[in-house]
């Protein structure tokens, strides 16, 4: 990049700072040179990158401990998830990567027209993906696989009405009305914003402004994305794959049977790692000598408690009868006799909607800035010397992109 | 000779260029890009925070003055006193000292000791200065909602189940996470390409090493106690079952992930008190600094090392024993790069002439309390000793003496430094000092007391106490009473000087750093050219001058070429 031509481009009378003369507009007064400003928004977009790895790792971490505390939840709830939908996805973010590598390179050519093509196909994949999230969300949230608060997926009736929510998991109306319709709800918002920007397209074309219409042209074809991915979702989606365990609607219920079958087996292998993990603490006999001396001291009442349960859940696993009174559980959730497999499969999902969730936040993020970045590319903002801004915005997608490539294998892949 | 002097001084700013006068009316503030006036701005808020949570504090003291209780009565009177002293740690920490110096000091001052007309990104400091805002307010709908009990530390389980406004608080502290990575982030990028031609790594004054290293800290550690807070927030709003036990969670990777960033926050805290004294105790020795290198490569050491000891807040937790016994030693580890400071301090103050200004004392009382507070450290990372002063009393003396002793004495050292810079106004030394040594006696009669305490098993965060305690805890009251008084005495030294303090010159202390070369209160484009870039602890050319009763320039000047002669380029180049 040479200086010299920067000079001549443009002459700005910056009257915060009389010092400076024949700095051009794009280049902030601070500069010196535009090397400078480069280099200055390289580093500090790869510092928020650092920052953003370190922000998904802490849920990576997670994801690693709890799937290290309970491979076989992992096993078994991944099965929920439609590989093909997110083969989809990754697929297509692969695209958008290409294609904003492609926009940077259009600003660095000033190849104007090229580029807001270029930032307008990253736009719709980004679309795409969100259509196809929404497909995938709001699917599972109609049959109960939810975060262990929520958590009330049932194999015997995988699709409950909204009334059936109601009387049989407790939740609200609102609740249960939400779940059910939850499709909806998501594409509400992309529906307004899709008339919206209909509209400004027509109002722009009315009023005659070529500015206004060269960016409500292409941003139409951005919503529409939107529900192409909604589209997509759903013909994958109920054409069923070799891992759908999907209960798509009721009518396939019958022919995936056999999936939800196997399910349930992960359910019961998961209910028997729990037994046989917790068993050897209670079969240990030495174990229980050190308890019954600690428990002769009245002080030590937590020994005493502690030996109580013992006692009561050995004779619960007998068949005996239990005093009234004595507790049998020790407080550890997971040696209870009935190992509520519903909330180590909420572990998974609230891993899985933390992580894609915050995925689906920076996907977000992203639209805004390119959106952003549109309408300056309409607006020839960039040239063969400052491109930056579109440099800069690449990066992160990339990243966001580079996140997703990670969260893929890990949750739907790996079994 | 006399001639070249009068013209390197830099005199005294018209209004036109002082940055502080150069554009008029409330907007010009809201909206402004300057980093001094952000810097300001800053110190502004900072303070504010920091009289509110000296206010719990003082409330606490009073509480602890009878055993049964004496500030809170009532049925309610325990559960305020949690949320008092819960307040009082998450707005000292969040509102003030993870910003006091970064935020507010550096901003004033690292583009200008580094040369720069202003940070790389302007506008992403401005926003992150109303971030620090949006936290603050979220903190203090906190407290007018249900208030907070939990600990600053906001600890699972029991901020899962609590009925308080634990999502308004760490909502807040999210947002405020985002401020302060945004500012390291901003002086990284600064430090790294805004250097101006001659200013070497080598070359950098060490409070711009110590905010290099607290930056990488606050870049690097920061967004894993966002990601925590956010996981914690969904925890509560929907059971994602990571930390809650109820929900198959473990709440001990909360405490794994929030020490993650809160055991480097202790030295973005600390670190650049560090740099503030490295120039504090050579400025005011007028005797070039001991072990330059050392002193910036120690900075990075701790800022490194810092992130791989943050098992030693949890050696009770069960962690296994191979486990603590690493974190432990990992943690001895961090006290040579911080050892290597305080030699190299006291190194320079040797055959030095010193001056005991005002900023001179806090600094001499921070090498005290600073050093005490890294010792005892040390009874707490070693495991035999932590698994007797746990959460005692001990360990609240201990990381008063770093965080109070550490980083307030050293922020209060770097305003009233500064100041003169800041609003080109001299205070009256006399009281200065006094106010001075207030605070160094309040702050040990407040502290002190509590090693004893909690070496004789008082636990923290205990509403009342046994009446064998009392004499103590009454001693620690009256010293805290006293240490306020030391700040309302030294925060009224410093409104004082602004209404009728001496005009002050460019270099009221005889500094070589880059600041002093500019005017007080500096211009707003901080320097007209690139300035001329020379050691910053090279006092040989710098003279008191008993006549005009300032320090002067005796270095003759420098010739600028070619840019001063461009007709002397030969034309065939």
């Amino acid at each position: 990049m040479a200086t010299i031509d920067s000079h001549s481009s443009e002459s700005e009378t910056h009257d915060e700072h009389g010092h400076d003369h024949d700095h051009p507009a794009w280049l902030a007064h601070h500069f010196d040179t535009p090397e400078q400003q480069f280099d200055s928004g390289k580093l500090g977009i790869w510092l928020f990158l650092t920052t953003e790895i370190l922000f998904f790792s802490g849920m990576f971490c997670a994801y690693a401990m709890f799937r290290m505390l309970r491979p076989e939840v992992f096993e078994g709830c991944s099965q929920f998830l439609n590989t093909k939908l997110g083969a989809i996805n990754t697929g297509v973010l692969l695209f958008s990567s290409l294609t904003m590598a492609w926009a940077v390179r259009c600003a660095q050519t000033e190849e104007y027209k090229k580029l807001v093509v270029m930032i307008a196909s990253t736009l719709s994949c980004a679309m795409v993906f969100l259509g196809v999230k929404s497909i995938e969300y709001s699917h599972k949230w109609g049959m109960g696989l939810l975060p262990p608060g929520s958590y009330f997926y049932d194999e015997a009736n995988p699709h409950p009405t909204a009334q059936q929510i109601v009387d049989q998991h407790g939740f609200s109306e609102s609740t249960a009305y939400f779940l059910t319709h939850s499709l909806y709800y998501l594409c509400a918002p992309f529906a307004l914003l899709l008339i919206g920007v209909f509209a400004w397209l027509v109002w722009a074309k009315v009023t005659d402004n070529k500015f206004q219409y060269a960016c409500a042209k292409p941003l139409l074809v951005v919503c529409l994305s939107f529900f192409g991915g909604v589209g997509l979702g759903m013909v994958l989606e109920s054409g069923g794959g070799e891992h759908t365990v999907a209960h798509v609607d009721g009518d396939h219920g019958a022919a995936d049977a056999g999936h939800g079958h196997a399910d349930h087996e992960h359910a019961e292998d998961a209910h028997a790692a729990e037994t046989h993990a917790a068993a050897p603490a209670l079969d240990v006999e030495s174990d229980d000598v050190a308890m019954e001396l600690l428990a002769e001291s009245d002080l030590n009442t937590g020994a005493k408690a502690m030996l109580e349960a013992k006692q009561a859940q050995t004779a619960m696993a007998s068949g005996q009868v239990v005093p009234p009174g004595v507790e049998a559980d020790m407080g550890i959730a997971t040696v209870e006799k009935d190992v509520q497999t519903k909330r180590q499969a909420g572990v998974f999902f609230g891993i899985y909607y933390c992580m894609t969730g915050v995925h689906a936040i920076h996907i977000l993020a992203g639209i805004g800035v390119l959106v952003w970045l549109l309408i300056r590319a309409i607006r020839h903002d960039f040239n063969r010397q400052y491109f930056g801004p579109v440099d800069y915005v690449g990066l992160y997608w990339h990243l966001v992109d580079l996140i997703w490539i990670y969260l893929f294998p890990l949750l739907y892949l790996i079994r | 000779m006399s001639t070249a002097i009068t013209s390197r001084d830099p005199g005294y700013p018209t209004d036109r260029e002082n940055y502080l006068t150069n554009s008029s009316g409330i907007l010009s503030w809201i909206f402004t890009l300057d980093h001094k006036r952000i810097g300001l701005m800053y110190l502004v808020g900072v303070m504010t925070a920091f009289a509110v949570g000296g206010l719990l504090a003082l409330a606490i003291r009073l509480h602890l003055l009878d055993p049964e209780g004496w500030m809170f009565t009532g049925a309610e009177a325990n559960n305020i006193y949690n949320q008092v002293f819960t307040l009082h740690g998450a707005i000292m920490v969040f509102l003030f000292i993870i910003p006091s110096i970064p935020a507010a000091l550096g901003n004033f001052l690292v583009p200008v000791m580094l040369g720069a007309k202003d940070v790389a990104f302007p506008r992403l400091n401005l926003s992150s200065f109303y971030l620090w805002c949006f936290g603050a307010i979220f903190f203090v709908s906190a407290l007018f909602s249900s208030g907070l009990d939990t600990g600053w530390t906001f600890y699972t389980p029991y901020s899962t189940t609590t009925d308080t406004s634990v999502i308004l608080a760490t909502l807040g502290a999210f947002i405020l996470g985002f401020s302060s990575i945004f500012t390291g982030l901003n002086f990284i990028v600064t430090i790294n390409t805004m250097r101006p031609p001659g200013m070497t790594w080598f070359k950098m004054p060490l409070f711009l090493w110590a905010t290099y290293a607290t930056s990488i800290i606050q870049v690097l550690a920061t967004p894993v106690l966002g990601i925590t807070l956010l996981l914690l927030i969904a925890e509560r709003t929907m059971h994602v079952g990571i930390f809650d036990p109820e929900f198959n969670g473990d709440p001990v990777t909360y405490q794994h992930f929030f020490w993650f960033y809160s055991h480097p926050a202790v030295y973005i805290m600390i670190l650049p008190a560090f740099g503030i004294i490295s120039e504090l105790i050579s400025v005011h020795s007028h005797k070039h600094i001991f072990g330059y290198r050392f002193i910036a490569y120690s900075s990075i050491a701790i800022a490194l090392l810092g992130f791989l000891v943050w098992g030693h807040h949890m050696f009770t937790s069960g962690m296994s024993s191979l486990t603590t016994i690493i974190f432990s030693a990992l943690t001895f580890t961090v006290s040579v790069p911080s050892a290597i400071k305080v030699f190299n301090w006291l190194a320079t103050m040797y055959k030095g002439s010193i001056s005991l200004t005002t900023p001179m004392c806090y600094a001499i009382s921070f090498i005290f309390l600073f050093t005490i507070g890294g010792l005892t450290g040390l009874f707490l990372g070693t495991l035999a000793t932590d698994l007797h002063l746990h959460d005692t009393y001990f360990v609240v003396a201990h990381f008063h003496y770093v965080m109070v002793g550490g980083t307030l004495i050293a922020f209060l050292g770097g305003v009233f430094h500064w100041w003169p810079k800041m609003v080109g106004k001299m205070y009256n030394e006399f009281h200065g000092r006094i106010a001075s040594l207030l605070v160094f006696l309040g702050f040990n009669g407040t502290f002190l007391p509590q090693f004893v305490l909690g070496s004789r098993g008082m636990p923290r965060r205990y509403a009342t106490y046994d009446p064998e305690f009392a004499f103590l805890h009454q001693m620690s009251t009256y010293g805290a009473l006293l240490l306020g008084c030391g700040l309302l005495y030294a925060f009224i030294v410093l409104m004082a000087s602004l209404a009728k303090g001496r005009r002050a010159p460019a270099n009221p202390w005889g500094g070589a750093t880059l600041e002093w070369a500019c005017t007080s209160p500096p211009p707003y484009y901080n320097f007209e050219r690139p300035p001329v870039v020379g050691d910053p602890y090279d006092f040989h050319n710098i003279e008191w001058d008993s006549q005009e009763e300032k320090y002067i320039s005796t270095e003759p000047e420098r010739k600028l070429v070619p840019e001063e002669q461009p007709a002397e380029v030969p034309a065939h180049h």
